[in-house]
């Protein structure tokens, strides 16, 4: 019993996983960078939630979508800012870029936010499920992660491959120059894929505070980083493929926490992304990609 | 009134003058070729035309409207669209997604309508699918519709391109060697279908190409481009018979 509700755990921090992925396949897959600063734009949602209610006392509803709006015009801002002008680029300079925006946030926080951890209150109202005559438990934040996550990728699935402004987003994709050619804006588009990615961010943020509620400037930098391992295992650039190592790290990371270390547990996750990367670089769902010689 | 008017159309890289003075008058429903040996400056002429390089000198006139140094996205919206010498299909994307793509900017609708499914989402993409299709019945592509463009073959691939151009609703077509690849039979093919596409859409056409039997075969008009410099233009015939445009290409 206790394994099951371990593996639903499992499965509630692997969906706030993927949610996280989802932001950085979506950059990867249009803009071809990796935005390093993305977990902090989780924090930053979480900060915006926290102090709508605690301090504003407004409505969670409210709080929710202040968050999303924060998250989606700093997303915005960050691209227009800091990784525009490096369109041209190398990888290298937008990566060392990206790590540099992380930094910034996570200290722009500090400043403005505090340096003392805060207690994140729960904004999720979902009842406990109790399964067995109460054996098994499942909170209502694990339930609300896993539902979220669902809905968030089959309406971003849907949303990319079957509206026009996600045509335009796959066809920035393959070929920015033939699709600006063909009338496309390739600035409005990345940046509608920031604010995307941004917005989700806001979700994720308050879903990982309301399970895990110690609130900091760096409580997105982990998750972060873990939610990349898990965009590489699923195939970066995917969105199922977001969802499926997503999940795969939340589990393994629960597990292993559960019944092999709760020391080992992070080490084992980046093992993990050790051995994708060994044995299939392109992760599970990833293109293999045919160099021309 | 000419429908594209260049007059000293210039642009240097660096030390090197890759055109200079280039000056062509394109009349509203004519098939213009332009020929001339390999880094003649062909196809920068093209990305001029088209807003991916930025003329040092000279202007551009399309139907009225001065595009000099206007940026790819406003001047495929004054309406020059262009295929590509390599293809650059959306590989992944069906082909009538690739159609849809160069609709784009003819049917809006907000990403919040899209997110949320209004009536006008629906509305909107199936009008879209409609004028996609009806383009791809063009090009006898409608039977492979829903497959990835990359599984087409070299010569579908090619019209499927040319398909795309004319979605963006353009009143110049750029064709950069529609026929490079292409064997006798497709070319003929090629051929028709250019002429079809001038006769149906009031096209006016302007084509890169090395095929000779293409451009003599369709072309009304020819300009030979030589080390960046307008070497000659008139009437097809003259031009492939000028001796300087057989020594610029034959050599001595």
């Amino acid at each position: 019993m206790a394994f099951l509700e371990n593996l639903i755990n499992g499965i509630s921090l692997g969906s706030i996983y993927a949610v996280i992925a989802l932001g950085y396949t979506l950059v990867y897959g249009i803009a071809k960078m990796l935005n390093f600063a993305h977990g902090d734009v989780i924090m930053v949602g979480g900060y915006v939630v926290f102090n709508a209610i605690v301090k504003a006392n407004l409505n969670p509803w409210v709080s929710v979508a202040l968050a999303v709006v924060a998250c989606t015009v700093l997303g915005i801002t960050i691209e227009k800012v800091a990784y525009k002008p490096l369109r041209k680029a190398s990888s290298l300079s937008v990566l060392i870029t990206a790590i540099g925006v992380s930094y910034f946030l996570q200290n722009m926080a500090l400043l403005v936010f505090g340096e003392k951890p805060v207690t994140f209150t729960s904004v999720i109202d979902i009842p406990k499920i109790s399964l067995f005559d109460g054996k098994v438990v499942i909170k209502g934040e694990t339930t609300a992660a896993i539902i979220a996550s669902i809905l968030i990728v089959i309406g971003l699935s849907l949303f990319v491959n079957h509206t026009q402004k996600g045509r335009a987003m796959l066809a920035v994709s393959e070929d920015k120059d033939a699709a600006q050619l063909m009338g496309i804006n390739v600035n409005s588009t990345i940046s509608l894929t920031f604010a995307i990615g941004s917005g989700l961010a806001a979700i994720a943020g308050v879903l990982l505070c309301s399970s895990y509620p110690i609130l900091s400037n760096t409580t997105g930098a982990m998750p972060g980083i873990k939610a990349f391992v898990a965009a590489v295992l699923g195939g970066i650039g995917s969105i199922p493929g977001a969802m499926i190592g997503g999940i795969t790290i939340g589990v393994i990371e629960i597990l292993g926490r559960a019944y092999i270390s709760p020391q080992l547990a992070d080490a084992i996750v980046f093992a993990v992304l050790i051995l994708v990367l060994m044995v299939k670089p392109t992760g599970i769902l990833g293109k293999k990609i045919n160099e021309k010689v | 009134m000419a429908l594209l008017e260049v007059k000293k159309l210039g642009i240097s890289f660096g030390g090197l003058r890759a055109v200079d003075e280039f000056s062509i008058k394109i009349e509203k429903g004519e098939l213009y070729g332009l020929i001339g040996p390999n880094g003649a400056g062909k196809t920068t002429i093209f990305n001029l035309l088209t807003g991916v390089y930025k003329p040092t000198d000279g202007s551009i006139i399309l139907d009225g409207e001065d595009i000099t140094g206007k940026s790819t996205i406003q001047i495929n919206h004054a309406g020059i669209a262009r295929t590509f010498q390599n293809i650059r299909l959306f590989h992944n994307l069906s082909v009538i997604d690739n159609v849809k793509v160069g609709l784009h900017n003819h049917y809006k609708y907000s990403a919040g309508t899209g997110v949320f499914r209004l009536p006008k989402f629906f509305r909107t993409e199936k009008e879209m699918n409609k004028k996609a299709l009806e383009l791809l019945r063009v090009f006898d592509l409608e039977g492979e519709a829903y497959l990835p463009a990359s599984g087409l073959p070299y010569g579908k691939q090619r019209k499927l391109e040319i398909a795309r151009a004319l979605a963006t609703q353009p009143k110049l077509l750029l064709l950069d060697e529609p026929a490079a690849g292409m064997n006798p039979n497709e070319t003929a093919e090629l051929m028709n279908t250019i002429r079809f596409v001038r006769d149906n859409f009031d096209m006016t056409v302007l084509l890169i190409e090395h095929d000779m039997s293409l451009v003599s075969g369709i072309c009304e008009r020819l300009s030979v481009l030589n080390f960046g410099q307008l070497l000659c233009q008139g009437e097809t015939s003259e031009v492939l018979s000028n001796p300087e445009v057989i020594t610029a290409y034959l050599g001595e």
